[in-house]
């Protein structure tokens, strides 16, 4: 069967080993689940928690064991903005574009992100260090403008803050930073 | 249900509350600090805050107690914590960080000495200090929705409980459901996710509909995109918000429901899982509730972030694992909804309103508000106002109240522009339209709509053109597709301001946008596009010579639309001594001038701030021109 991931042509190119991950982490989640379509959409969430995307071959094993066409979890995947069909960055930025956070210099927050980082949002940077992306109200307006790094919310990020943030990613040691720790060689 | 059945649900319920009512007065015996800790609260350093707490406390060997809790309302001053000790007032203090934190404990728990100086308000009437009753806010204020939210510790049922928590549906189950549905539509209590539709009317269709499986779900996908009032209520109480679906749940003859959450606020669906659990555990929630007959099960869906599936049809189709596009009606959810069962969907504020509607009855929620718009009504106040955050004023307050009052008005001395509220769908008010009162009626005649309770203000410093644009490209990318107009009509009007916006706009313009914003109205199958144009439309009638200036001029006066403006470094104020914005610029495109004095070279210049945030305010050097012309005059002056 031709995969969704090579007809498409828009999925990255997994690493090695990942497929047998992929594989073993979906079975994983299927079990836990009634095979219904009512499932789908929580299977997929919690697929994405452990791969931190949906690669293609998941998305085609899910779509299998539910009895479903490849297609129809593809399109609902790409209906939901929660869900990413390219690996994210092992930093994830995302800059918040609610009315808030806009109306103050999120735009500008978000295009200083693009030029430090030389990637577009809803891009990832070459070496999956850092991705990019945009969300709307994290429901911290009060505290706008404001940039989600990994899981931390941070607030009033002017662009001298932006300089900040990725300033503290590049000491391994940096407190806030223990991922980048985890795999110091690579922070650069 | 009979007469001893009833008495045993209430005894039981009496044990629960007077366990409850013990432990929590032991807690309160000695020193206790409560930490606000809703999202925001974390954001502002709560956590880091809570930790100095807990470790000199620890360190000092003292008694007291670490609580959190959820969000106060007063956003704008956290980190925020309450501190409550035998023989003080409990005391509110904002601003909190690492050193004041270690203070307040040796100061205040050891020595007796509660700082006033750095104190807000304290909580209980006292001889020493004001409390929220002596301040404006508190006097327009008034909380039913966020009674106990930021004072009770959401992670603990005991909190709640202590408080009277889950006695109106001990009280509702030694009635019969006809009897509870009853309360509910003589309240007048309408849905605040924002149409207003009569919660009990809602509630009696499902009922009309006959025995049977039926499903009650909480819409808690709150998209509008700068508001986060339901977030808070999840986050800081969300025992009320269940004990009102509960009751929902037996008026209607459901035996299960659904907190339906957006997967962006994991906080909120951490703290309503823990909620359930303990519910769980104490019998309030699963099988045989309280003994009584009434079988209940909550669970929690994820959202998965589209703004659409905030709609009622659309949110069902989700759950049911389809992409969520909504569903022409009739039939209607509570003829039809989830798994084709008859389902009553109401919003968080909706259900939570319906606990304290039992516990004081019709006419006190009657006596609140207006006639045809009982209650109170719950906003964010955002954007630029002094003291944002989360506020509940009852119907009927004005705009101008909230903003000027609640709100203190703009931040930093700026003039105020417009109110934003209702989010996408709803529309940008002026400074002339803020004496009209706070209802779903009087706000839809002035082009806006109540919303969910979304509320930005907008200062000096925005632009109108931008704000409508921005809605524009929100409803666009928001948009399922289904219908022509909602899809295309708001591509095309998008478009157009996206040209204006870029100096590229041309006369004409704006009456094909009013054209449009008719036939995007009146094509489109849900609110997301029949209210897409509203944002346009209320700054067009009201903000139409901004529009006029980007076009005609080429000049945006709130000197926001990038294109339209260029940075300046005026000679006169800037000085040889600082170089400051040189190593701030990104592009390297500040230089010095023969003179010692820096300019900008508008080349390389990518209009990214910075310069003008960190020129020194002794200076304020950086300026913004707009239209970009004027660039040629200021130079040509100075050589
Ligand atoms: C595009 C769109 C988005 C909506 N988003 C929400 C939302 O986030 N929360 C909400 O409670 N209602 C939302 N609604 C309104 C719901 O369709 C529904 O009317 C409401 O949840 C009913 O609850 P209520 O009667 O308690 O107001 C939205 C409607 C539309 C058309
Ligand atoms: S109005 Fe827009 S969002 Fe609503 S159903 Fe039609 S296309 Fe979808
Ligand atoms: S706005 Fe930004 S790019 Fe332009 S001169 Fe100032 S610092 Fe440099
Ligand atoms: S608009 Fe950014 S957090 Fe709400
Ligand atoms: S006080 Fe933190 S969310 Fe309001």
């Amino acid at each position: 069967m031709p995969s969704i991931h090579v007809k498409r042509g828009v999925f990255l190119p997994l690493l090695e080993g990942e497929e047998e991950l992929i594989r073993k982490s979906v079975s994983g989640v299927l079990q836990e689940y009634e095979a219904a379509q009512e499932n789908l959409i929580p299977i997929l969430l919690q697929v994405q928690e452990m791969l931190g995307y949906l690669p293609g071959p998941a998305m085609e094993q899910i779509a299998a064991a539910l009895k479903i066409p490849a297609v129809d979890v593809y399109g609902l995947a790409t209906f939901y903005n929660q869900f990413r069909l390219h690996p994210p960055g092992k930093h994830q930025l995302k800059v918040c574009m609610g009315t808030a956070c806009y109306m103050v210099g999120g735009r500008i927050a978000l295009e200083c992100f693009e030029r430090r980082l030389g990637i577009k949002e809803g891009e990832t940077t070459p070496g999956r260090e850092f991705s990019l992306e945009r969300v709307a109200c994290v429901g911290c307006c009060t505290m706008a403008p404001v940039v989600v790094v990994d899981e931390q919310v941070e607030g009033k990020v002017t662009p001298t803050r932006v300089d900040g943030i990725l300033l503290s990613f590049e000491k391994p040691a940096a407190p806030g930073a223990e991922a980048a720790g985890q795999k110091g060689e690579d922070a650069s | 249900m009979n007469g001893n059945a009833a008495a045993a649900v209430r005894e039981r319920y009496r044990k629960l509350e007077a366990d409850a009512a013990a432990r929590i007065k032991a807690i309160y015996n000695g020193p206790v600090i409560r930490v606000g800790t809703a999202t925001c609260g974390i954001a502002a350093g709560a956590l880091p805050v809570k930790e100095a707490f807990a470790r000199v406390v620890e360190e000092k060997g003292l008694p007291a107690k670490i609580i959190d809790v959820g969000c106060m309302g007063h956003c704008y001053a956290e980190p925020l914590v309450i501190i409550s000790k035998p023989g003080f007032p409990s005391l509110c203090y904002g601003y909190l960080d690492e050193d004041l934190a270690a203070r307040l404990v040796d100061d205040f728990l050891i020595n007796d000495d509660p700082c006033y100086e750095f104190a807000l308000v304290a909580l209980e009437p006292n001889d020493v200090f004001p409390t929220f009753s002596d301040f404006p806010r508190g006097v327009y204020e008034q909380k039913i929705v966020l009674e106990h939210c930021g004072f009770i510790d959401p992670g603990d049922i005991d909190h709640y409980i202590a408080r009277g928590g889950y006695g109106a549906l001990a009280a509702a189950l030694g009635k019969a459901p006809a009897g509870v549905l009853d309360t509910v539509k003589e309240s007048h209590l309408r849905g605040r996710g924002g149409a207003g539709f009569p919660a009990g009317l809602k509630w009696e269709a499902a009922v009309k509909a006959g025995p049977g499986e039926k499903y009650v779900i909480c819409n808690a996908d709150e998209g509008d995109p700068g508001a986060f009032m339901d977030r808070g209520i999840l986050e800081s109480c969300p025992h009320q918000v269940i004990e009102g679906m509960l009751l929902c749940a037996y008026a209607v003859g459901a035996e299960r429901g659904y907190f339906y959450i957006r997967a962006e606020y994991p906080l909120a669906v951490e703290r309503v899982r823990r909620a359930l659990e303990q519910a769980r555990e104490k019998g309030l929630l699963g099988g045989a509730i309280l003994g009584s007959g009434f079988n209940c099960e909550l669970e929690i869906f994820q959202g998965s972030g589209a703004f659409v599936c905030g709609e009622a049809t659309a949110l069902v189709r989700s759950m049911e694992g389809k992409m969520g596009i909504p569903a022409t009606r009739p039939p209607r959810l509570a003829q039809s909804g989830y798994r084709g069962r008859p389902t009553v969907l109401n919003n968080v504020k909706t259900f939570a309103y319906v606990p304290p509607i039992f516990n004081r009855g019709v006419e006190w929620f009657k006596s609140i508000g207006t006639d045809d718009n009982p209650g109170t009504a719950v906003f964010s106040l955002v954007g630029k106002v002094a003291h944002t955050g989360l506020v509940e004023v009852p119907m009927g307050t004005t705009l101008r109240q909230l903003i000027f009052e609640v709100g203190e008005g703009p931040a930093n001395g700026k003039a105020f522009k417009a109110a934003q509220i209702g989010g996408p769908s709803g529309g940008c008010l002026p400074e002339a339209a803020l004496d009209i009162p706070i209802d779903f009626d009087s706000l839809q005649e002035a082009g806006a709509i109540m919303g969910s309770g979304g509320l930005v203000v907008l200062d000096e410093d925005d632009c109108m053109v931008a704000i409508a644009r921005y809605f524009l490209e929100f409803t666009q990318q928001e948009s399922c597709g289904k219908c022509t107009f909602c899809r295309l009509g708001t591509k095309h009007m998008l478009d157009i301001l996206t040209r204006i916006t870029e100096g590229c706009g041309e006369p004409g313009d704006l009456e094909i946008l009013e054209e449009l914003a008719e036939d995007v109205r009146d094509g489109s199958l849900c609110n997301l596009g029949a209210t897409a144009p509203n944002p346009v439309l209320t700054t067009l009638r009201y903000f139409r010579d901004e529009y006029e200036a980007h076009i005609f001029e080429k000049r945006c006066p709130a000197l926001m639309c990038k294109e339209l403006i260029v940075y300046y470094i005026e000679p006169q104020k800037c000085s040889k001594l600082c170089n400051v914005c040189v190593g701030s610029c990104p592009t390297e495109a500040i230089y010095t001038r023969d003179d010692g004095l820096k300019a900008i070279d508008q080349e390389k210049c990518v209009k990214c701030d910075n310069c003008l945030k960190t020129c020194p305010p002794d200076y304020n050097a950086v300026i913004k021109l707009s239209p970009p012309g004027l660039l040629t005059e200021k130079e040509g002056k100075k050589a």
